[in-house]
């Protein structure tokens, strides 16, 4: 089980805030507090990144997915104003997709439980190593002619791609 | 440290949550905010599988990279069809926007 000190309060307080953040982001009404939620879901799995000791990814959790995806969306919300309050907030299938979402973890839960705890489980916790890469290594590996240069600039480019295809889609036409 | 086993709960718990918001919000800009809670629950999973399991091969931290990178791309493109459709139709409920139903 968990044992109790603090990385383990810590987890804890974090996964509070991403699993209550996203349950706020799916049943509020009101948009502009649902995307509220969504930046605390997003703080959140940041302070998971850094338990799981990968900084650099926490800060470009803040930075790209609060700093600009929610923004982003804030700006969609505000845009489409007359949506941000509908009356009826779920479709008709709303009954058959809790359905499908509660099997879905009932699966995923027993796929992530039963190798601890089941018949020929490990019970006894794997060691888990002390030495871990640092941000100097993530970065030397993005442009490592033998390891991830060719999609970290497929990357680059899918982002001017989609730059300028959100310009021309979303342009006034007169 | 906290066991591999609970971050892959929290990880399948925001999933879920996440495809549920997707599969049933009515509002085009919250099932976005469903996608993009999907996304982050498997950014959890590539990391903690990274940092439990080879820890000194940076290939789990680079995909979390590219995903941010697709994520913010998806975000962006997604939310400006919305506003073109917005514009046109005036409303982002998905079920108005049928125009492609064969």
């Amino acid at each position: 089980m968990l044992e109790f000190n603090v990385q383990t309060l810590a987890f804890l307080l974090f996964s509070l805030f991403v699993l209550g953040g996203a349950a706020g982001v799916v049943t509020t009404r009101n948009l502009i507090h649902a995307t509220l939620y969504l930046i605390l879901s997003l703080f959140g799995v940041a302070g998971l990144f850094v338990l799981m000791s990968a900084p650099f990814l926490a800060v470009v959790q803040v930075v790209v997915y609060i700093g600009a995806i929610a923004i982003l969306i804030v700006f969609a919300v505000m845009l489409t104003r007359s949506m941000t309050r509908l009356r009826d907030l779920y479709n008709h299938q709303w009954a058959a997709s809790a359905v499908v979402a509660v099997l879905l973890f009932v699966l995923l839960a027993v796929g992530v439980i039963l190798p601890v705890w089941g018949v020929n489980g490990a019970q006894t916790p794997t060691e888990v190593s002390d030495v871990v890469a640092d941000t100097v290594e993530l970065g030397k590996a993005l442009v490592d002619r033998n390891q991830y240069v060719l999609p970290f600039e497929l990357a680059s480019l899918l982002l001017t791609a989609a730059m300028i295809g959100a310009i021309v889609v979303a342009r006034d036409d007169e | 440290m906290v066991p591999l086993w609970a971050y892959l709960l929290v990880a399948a718990g925001l999933f879920c949550i996440g495809a549920y918001g997707v599969l049933s919000r009515r509002n085009a800009v919250a099932v976005l905010m469903g996608v993009e809670l999907m996304l982050n629950a498997v950014n959890i999973n590539l990391v903690a599988f990274w940092r439990y399991l080879s820890p000194l091969n940076m290939g789990g931290q680079a995909f979390v990279a590219f995903v941010f990178v697709v994520a913010a791309a998806e975000a962006a493109v997604g939310l400006a069809i919305i506003i073109s459709v917005y514009r046109s139709r005036r409303s982002v409920i998905v079920e108005d926007v049928d125009i492609m139903k064969w």
